[in-house]
């Protein structure tokens, strides 16, 4: 089926920014403003404004939801109040539906923010799989949301708030945030591996609260973000992406995600195989390399080890702040020992690079 | 569109000019800009014989490669050494920073290429 691409509420405000749209997975999107580089950069000095209205929000209600959610994720959603949880949601066989965060509303209430593609089918999967008195509800269309990140991040939004945002620790959220008369929930997450917040807000207050934000930052060096760097931000912090890091064929554990699996929770679809995995039982895994020779590794291109086919490359190119040519790549266990030298098929050619410790990336934290 | 005399482009976006017998060949304006940033180029070996529209260099954005394919048939006499440390120039000076010198086969595939005029139009009907 072919429907038209969806826009976000901040769709026109990016036009007329100047941005370069693209349909990314059925959505009219923000690939760049100024520059993948630059606004790359910025995200990683000062400051970045991210439009990701497109994920999902999908809401579980009812007195049986706390234990429903706890038999399809594979963490432990039992947190601390105001602690955001994030999770892989697995298939029996140990292979990822999707990746998500799950912020608590009240006792009988969750809201789970999931990739966009992964909407329907995250709805399709909780619905076969719902269990008790659960209440599912696709709430997606009445959230807008807007990443800000980087080290001026808390300067910015500290200007618009009488809340103390010291106190917001990371992974912490406020179910009742306000910027002026704006509601919000504001959570200190990301994609980036920069400190930063997540606001998600009334799709009808979106273009306001993008205003504001950016009207603020702007001595501070806040630039809008496209989708460009969101993409070589999270690659540099070795954050997965799910379809890349993460699929049907590829689990948590292989990803390299063992501390959000908690087999001592109980129960949860996939625990019997991830808990095994998690003993030792993989075959392949996500390793980080770094290019020896000068190429630019992408997704899907061949990986080979002591000369046979040992993997692919899952997400990989230049890495900005690092300036240097890495990825990340599924392959055979036995390769993935930091310091092993594997080749990299590029045009078909064999290029040499180096298994290398994870992330890439991670900042300096004061 | 910044531009200069006597250059030729192709349906690809690739420019070719004349210069002491040799043809050098670069990327457009408008194909610098379409590929943004772009961080490496891969360069043939000098001695390398092409047919017109075969690849002659591979020239990669933060987003993707792309080949570029030689406006003509000839030999590779020279490569922008230059491209290998900052590739980057290929954003800021499109035209004052070619690719591939080649040794043209037949001087006269040059005038299948389009003119100034002509690609000005073609890239409008891209856009």
């Amino acid at each position: 089926m072919h429907s038209e691409a969806q826009k976000t509420p901040l769709y026109e405000a990016h036009g007329s920014a100047g941005a370069k749209i693209i349909d990314f997975h059925g959505w009219l999107l923000p690939v760049q403003y100024s520059g993948i580089l630059q606004e790359h950069e910025a995200v990683r000095t000062k400051a970045g404004l991210f439009d990701v209205s497109h994920m999902g929000e999908l809401e579980v209600s009812g007195e049986d939801a706390y234990q429903f959610l706890q038999s399809v994720l594979v963490n432990d959603i039992n947190a601390k109040p105001g602690k955001a949880v994030y999770s892989p949601m697995c298939y029996p066989s140990g292979g990822t539906v999707d990746d998500l965060i799950v912020y608590k509303q009240n006792e009988a209430k969750y809201l789970l923010v999931v990739n966009a593609a992964n909407t329907a089918k995250d709805f399709q999967w909780l619905q076969e799989n719902k269990r008790g008195r659960v209440n599912l509800v696709n709430r997606s269309a009445e959230f807008a949301q807007l990443a800000l990140q980087g080290p001026k991040a808390e300067e910015i939004l500290g200007q618009l708030m009488a809340e103390d945002l010291t106190q917001l620790r990371y992974f912490s959220y406020d179910n009742d945030a306000k910027v002026g008369d704006m509601s919000l929930i504001l959570s200190r997450t990301g994609y980036t591996g920069e400190d930063g917040f997540e606001l998600y807000c009334r799709p009808e207050d979106a273009q306001r609260l993008w205003d504001m934000l950016l009207e603020k930052g702007f001595p501070l060096g806040l630039v809008p973000v496209g989708l460009g760097a969101r993409d070589t931000l999270r690659l540099e912090a070795a954050l997965p992406l799910y379809s890349q890091e993460l699929s049907e064929d590829i689990s948590p554990v292989m990803a390299g995600l063992q501390r959000f699996i908690k087999p001592e929770k109980g129960e949860f679809i996939g625990r019997e195989p991830l808990s095994a995995q998690l003993q030792g039982s993989i075959q392949q895994k996500i390793a980080g390399f770094e290019m020896i020779d000068r190429a630019v590794p992408r997704s899907g291109y061949e990986v080979y080890c002591n000369g046979s086919r040992a993997g692919h490359v899952t997400s990989g190119g230049y890495f900005p702040t690092l300036k240097k040519n890495m990825g990340l790549a599924l392959i055979d266990n036995g390769c993935a020992q930091v310091g092993n030298t594997i080749d990299v098929e590029v045009r078909d050619k064999l290029y040499k690079a180096e298994i290398i410790q994870l992330p890439f990336y991670s900042r300096k934290r004061g | 569109m910044k531009t200069y005399q006597g250059i030729k482009y192709t349906r690809e976006h690739e420019w070719a000019r004349v210069e002491d017998g040799l043809v050098y060949v670069g990327i457009s304006d408008f194909a610098q800009n379409a590929l943004g940033d772009i961080v490496f180029v891969e360069l043939p070996n000098p001695g390398k014989s092409l047919k017109a529209g075969e690849q002659a260099s591979v020239v990669e954005s933060v987003k993707a490669a792309s080949d570029i394919y030689s406006p003509v048939s000839g030999t590779i006499v020279k490569v922008n050494e230059a491209l290998e440390d900052t590739p980057e120039l290929l954003n800021a000076e499109p035209y004052e920073n070619w690719i591939v010198a080649l040794e043209p086969e037949n001087l006269s595939e040059m005038d299948a290429l389009m003119d100034e005029q002509q690609y000005g139009d073609f890239c409008a009907k891209e856009a």
